[in-house]
C-alpha cells in the first residue's frame, strides 16, 4: 500500500522511495565531484559559476535527508545514519569531509606515485611534475649516514644489527634468567653500546688497559669469594674499577694517555657522523641518561632535607623554563668557558650532556607525579617492615610509580626523538640538518619538498611506533587498584 | 638535640659537591676570560649594536643600542607565542571537541590530524612550511588578490592596513563597554542569587560590545578607511607591494607550524577534559530540567576547564619555549637577535646567553602564574 509522500518528512512507510531517492541524489552529487577531481570534467557547467559549486553539496544533502529514516528496519541504513547522518548539520559536514577527501586524492597520488620519477641517478630524469625521489635514492646514504665515509659504513649497520640483537636478549630469556635482566638492560647493556659506538664507530682511542683490566678483575672476584654475600653487590658495584685504577696509576704509575688504536679501524671524528643514524645514537644515549638523573632529582624533590630539595627544585624548575635551544647555545658557546683551558669536550658528547640534562627535568617531573600518585599506606607499610629509604624506594616505591606513569615518561622520549633535529645548533648534522645541507647542492637545487616530506615520513612512523609500543606496555603493566 | 648527624651528612655533601660545580667553573671561566683578554659585564648592552633587524614590531636600525636590538628581539618572540597560542587554542578547542563527535567521518578526521601532525618533529615541520611551501607561492607581480585586498606572495603576505580617524574615542566606547559588561554580569549574579531571575547576560553583552563601537561611528567622528596594498615596480623584474601591513614569510611559517604542531596537543588536553567529567552529571543536570545549552555551559563545561587548564598551560609553555626555533629559518626573535647576530659581534658569550635564559625563565613563569591564577579561580571551592 502507498501512503501519501511528504517530502519534507521521510518516513518508514515510504521507505523505498526515500531510499533510492536518497541514494540516487547522494551518488550523483559524490559522482560530480568525482568527475571533477579525477578526470577535470565540470558535469554541472551549464549552472551558473555559483551554483555549480554547491550542486554536489546541495545534491548530496538532500539525498541525505532523505535516507535519515529511524528505526528503518535496515541495519545498514540504521549505522549509517548513525555515525555520519545524525542531523543536518553533520550531514553537511560529512558531505564536506567525504568532498575534500576525493578532491584531495589525485594531487596527491599524482605527486607521490603517478608522476614522480624513480629511475635514473642525475637531475635530468626529474621532468615530470610529480616528486622527484631520484633524488632522495642518491642522497640516501647522506640521509643515513651524513659525512661517514663511504667504505666505513658497515660498521654503523654493523654495530645497530648488534646492539638491536642484544637487546633482544628480553624475549628469549629463559625463566632462569629473568632475574637479571633489569641489571642487564640497566647496567650492561648501555655500558656494551658505549663501547660499541665509542670504539667500532668512531674508531676512538683505547683508554682501556685490557691487561690491568683482567688483572683486578681476577683478583676482586677471588677476593669476592671472602665477601659476605650482604655486601656482596656494593662489592662489585666499586672494587674492580678501583682496583683497576690503583693498580694502574698508583702502582704502577701509567700515564693517562691514549694506548693506540682498534687495528684495522679508521678514526672518523664525530664532526662527520651524521643522518638518521646520528639520530638514533644521540636519542639512545640521552635516553639512557636522562632516566637515572630524572629519577634521582624526583626522588630529591620529595626529600625530607631541605636543602637537597630547593636544590633539585632550581635544577628542575630551570631547565623546564628555557628552550632546549638556547641550552645547546649554552653547550656550544658558554660551556667551553667553564672548563679549564686545555680540557676539551667533544661537541656530541656537549650535545648529548645538554639534552640529557634538560630532558631529565621533565623525565623527573614525570615520575614525581607518580610518587605523589601512590598512596601513603605504601610508605608505611614499606617502613613497617623495617625498610630503609633506598630499601623501600627500590622494592616497593618505585616499581608502582612507575608503572603509573610509563605513558608520561614515553611521551618525554617522543619529545626527545622529535628535539634531536635542533642539534644543528652545534653543527651537527642529523637527517633534517643533511636535508638542509643537500637542498643547497647546486647541482640538485629544487627538491626541498621531497626531502621533507621523505624525513617527515621516517619520523613519523618512529614516533607513532613508540607511542603504539608504550599503549602496548601500559596495557600490560596495568594493574587495578 | 634538634639536629641529627644522619640528616645533616647528605644535605651537607649534596651543598659541597655543588658548591664545588659552580665554583670550579667560575674559576676557569675567570681565568679562561683573563687569558683571552675579555671582561665581564653587562654594559655592552648601551653601545651602538650596528645591525639591522628585517622585521620588527618598534622602530629600530643600526644606530640604536643593543638593548634596543633585546627589545626588539623580545618583542618578535612575543607576537609569534601570542598569535600562536590565540590560533592554537582555537584550532585545538575545535579538533578536542570533533574528537568526541559521534559523526565517524569527523572523529577520524580529527584523529588522523592529531596524530599526523603530533608525530612530526617541529623543526621539519617549520622547515616544510618555509622552505618548500611557501616557495611555492607566487612572485608578486603573479599574485592574485584574496577578496581584493589581500595578497599571498613569495615574499610574504600582505594585508589592508586600519587608518583610524579618532581612535582614542573608539577606543574609550570599547573600554566603556567592557566595563559595562563586568557591571552587568555581577549585577546578574546577584540578582540570581537573591530572587533567582536570570538576565540573558550574554545577550546583552553581544549588544554591548557592538552598539557602543557602532555609536562611536556615528556620533563620536571615528572614521575608519583601509590602505590597501599596490604592486610597485622597482626594477624590471622586481615588484614589491607597498602600503598595507606586510607579514614576512619566516612570521606565516612559523606561527603556521606552531600552531598547527601545538594544537594537536590542546585537542587532546581539552578531549581528555571533556572526557574526565562523569557521565553522571550529564544526566543529572539534563534531569533538573537544564536545556541542552544549560548542561553545556553551567555543568560540563566549568568541570571540564578545571581539567583541561594545566595541562593547557604546559602546551601554552611549550609554545614559548618553541617559538625560538625562529632561529632556524631567520625570524628575528630573542634568539636569532640577540644570543645570535649580537653575540657573534660582541663575543660576550656568557652575559648574552644568560640574558636570553633569563628572559625566558621570566616569560615561563609570568605564564605559568598567569595561569595558574585563572586555574585558582575556576577550582572547586572547598567550603
Amino acid at each position: 500500500m502507498m501512503s501519501k509522500i511528504n517530502f519534507l518528512r521521510p518516513d518508514k512507510n515510504n521507505l523505498n522511495t526515500f531510499l533510492y531517492l536518497g541514494s540516487f541524489l547522494f551518488f550523483i552529487g559524490v559522482l560530480d565531484v568525482f568527475f571533477n577531481s579525477f578526470f577535470s570534467l565540470n558535469l554541472t557547467g551549464f549552472l551558473p559559476g555559483f551554483l555549480s559549486f554547491l550542486f554536489p553539496l546541495i545534491l548530496g544533502f538532500i539525498g541525505l535527508y532523505f535516507i535519515r529514516i529511524e528505526f528503518s528496519g535496515i541495519k545498514q541504513l540504521d549505522l549509517l545514519n548513525k555515525h555520519i547522518n545524525t542531523n543536518n548539520f553533520n550531514a553537511v559536514l560529512s558531505l564536506l569531509i567525504i568532498f575534500v577527501i576525493i578532491k584531495s586524492l589525485p594531487p596527491i597520488l599524482s605527486w607521490f606515485v603517478i608522476d614522480a620519477s624513480f629511475a635514473g641517478d642525475t637531475k635530468d630524469v626529474c621532468t615530470g611534475s610529480g616528486a622527484c625521489w631520484t633524488y632522495i635514492k642518491v642522497w640516501m646514504r647522506r640521509f643515513m649516514y651524513g659525512m661517514y665515509p663511504n667504505a666505513e659504513q658497515w660498521r654503523i649497520n654493523l654495530s645497530f644489527i648488534a646492539l638491536v640483537l642484544m637487546g633482544s636478549v628480553g624475549y628469549f630469556a629463559t625463566d632462569r634468567f629473568k632475574k637479571y635482566l633489569t641489571l642487564y638492560y640497566v647496567v650492561i647493556y648501555p655500558l656494551i653500546a658505549f663501547l660499541f659506538i665509542f670504539f667500532f664507530i668512531s674508531g676512538g682511542p683505547v683508554f682501556f688497559d685490557f691487561s690491568y683490566g683482567i688483572i683486578a678483575a681476577i683478583l676482586s672476584i677471588i677476593l669476592g669469594f671472602f665477601i659476605p654475600a650482604k655486601y656482596k653487590f656494593y662489592y662489585f658495584l666499586i672494587v674492580p674499577l678501583a682496583l683497576y685504577i690503583t693498580l694502574k696509576y698508583f702502582i704502577f704509575f701509567e700515564e693517562y694517555v691514549e694506548l693506540g688504536k682498534l687495528d684495522g679501524l679508521n678514526w672518523v671524528e664525530t664532526g662527520a657522523w651524521g643522518g638518521l643514524s646520528l639520530t638514533f645514537i644521540i636519542s639512545f644515549f640521552c635516553l639512557i641518561f636522562c632516566f637515572p638523573i630524572g629519577m634521582a632529582f624526583a626522588l630529591g624533590r620529595r626529600s625530607n632535607f631541605p636543602l637537597i630539595r630547593y636544590i633539585s627544585v632550581g635544577f628542575i624548575e630551570f631547565w623546564r623554563g628555557v628552550p632546549l635551544i638556547t641550552v645547546l647555545f649554552m653547550s656550544a658557546v658558554m660551556f667551553p668557558m667553564f672548563l679549564p683551558e686545555d680540557f676539551f669536550i667533544d661537541k656530541l658528547v656537549r650535545a648529548i650532556i645538554a639534552i640529557s640534562l634538560f630532558e631529565a627535568a621533565y623525565v623527573a617531573e614525570v615520575i614525581r607525579g607518580g610518587l605523589q600518585a601512590l598512596p601513603r599506606g605504601q610508605y608505611e607499610a614499606a617502613k613497617s617492615l623495617g625498610m630503609g629509604y633506598w630499601k623501600m624506594h627500590i622494592f616497593v616505591i618505585l616499581p608502582q610509580a612507575l608503572k603509573l606513569v610509563i605513558p608520561g615518561i614515553a611521551n618525554t622520549f617522543l619529545a626527545l626523538v622529535k628535539d634531536t633535529p635542533l642539534i644543528f645548533v652545534v653543527g651537527l648534522l642529523e637527517i633534517v640538518g643533511m636535508l638542509n645541507l643537500a637542498k643547497t647542492n647546486p647541482k640538485w637545487l629544487g627538491f626541498a619538498m621531497e626531502g621533507y616530506v621523505f624525513a617527515a615520513i621516517i619520523f613519523w612512523i618512529i614516533c607513532y611506533a613508540m607511542s603504539k609500543y608504550s599503549y602496548n606496555l601500559e596495557q600490560k603493566y596495568k594493574t587495578d587498584r | 638535640m634538634n639536629f641529627k648527624l644522619k640528616d645533616i651528612v647528605p644535605q651537607l655533601i649534596t651543598v659541597t659537591a655543588v658548591v664545588l660545580v659552580f665554583g670550579f667553573f667560575t674559576y676557569n671561566a675567570q681565568i679562561n676570560m683573563e687569558n683571552r683578554g675579555i671582561d665581564f659585564g653587562y654594559g655592552f648592552l648601551s653601545q651602538e649594536s650596528s645591525f639591522d633587524v628585517q622585521f620588527s614590531l618598534i622602530e629600530y636600525d643600526g644606530s640604536h643600542s643593543y638593548f634596543r636590538a633585546y627589545l626588539v628581539g623580545l618583542l618578535n618572540t612575543i607576537l609569534v607565542s601570542v598569535i600562536g597560542i590565540i590560533i592554537a587554542t582555537i584550532l585545538g578547542v575545535i579538533v578536542g571537541v570533533a574528537r568526541l563527535s559521534p559523526n565517524y567521518l569527523i572523529n577520524k578526521f580529527a584523529a588522523f590530524y592529531v596524530e599526523f601532525f603530533r608525530n612530526i618533529p617541529l623543526l621539519l615541520q617549520i622547515f616544510f612550511w618555509y622552505f618548500a611551501a611557501l616557495r611555492a607561492l607566487p612572485l608578486p607581480q603573479d599574485a592574485e588578490a584574496i577578496f581584493g585586498v589581500f595578497f599571498l606572495t613569495i615574499k610574504g603576505l600582505y594585508v589592508p592596513a586600519f587608518i583610524w580617524q579618532n581612535f582614542s574615542v573608539f577606543f574609550y566606547s570599547i573600554v566603556a563597554a567592557i566595563i559595562a559588561i563586568v557591571v552587568i554580569r555581577i549585577h546578574a549574579k546577584r540578582v540570581q542569587e537573591n530572587q533567582g531571575k536570570q538576565i540573558p547576560v550574554f545577550l546583552i553583552s553581544i549588544g554591548l560590545i557592538f552598539i557602543l563601537p557602532l555609536l562611536s561611528f556615528l556620533i563620536g567622528g571615528v572614521g575608519i578607511s583601509f590602505e590597501v596594498p599596490v604592486l610597485k615596480q622597482l626594477a624590471t623584474t622586481s615588484f614589491i607591494y607597498e602600503g598595507g601591513v606586510s607579514l614576512p614569510p619566516e612570521l606565516i611559517a612559523l606561527t603556521l607550524s606552531l600552531s598547527l604542531y601545538t594544537a594537536t596537543f590542546i585537542a587532546e588536553c581539552v578531549r581528555a577534559g571533556i572526557q574526565g567529567v562523569g557521565k553522571g552529571q550529564k544526566e543529572a543536570a539534563a534531569s533538573i530540567g537544564l536545556t541542552p545549552n544549560q548542561v553545556l555551559k553551567l555543568v560540563i563545561m566549568p568541570q571540564a576547564l578545571r581539567i583541561i587548564i594545566p595541562p593547557t598551560t604546559n602546551q601554552y609553555l611549550n609554545l614559548t619555549k618553541n617559538s625560538s626555533l625562529a632561529a632556524a629559518i631567520a625570524y628575528p626573535d630573542l634568539v636569532l637577535v640577540f644570543a645570535g647576530t649580537a653575540l657573534m659581534q660582541t663575543g660576550k658569550a656568557i652575559e648574552i646567553v644568560s640574558i636570553t635564559m633569563f628572559t625566558y625563565l621570566t616569560l615561563s613563569i609570568s605564564i605559568s602564574l598567569l595561569m595558574n591564577w585563572y586555574n585558582k579561580k575556576i577550582a572547586i571551592q572547598e567550603k
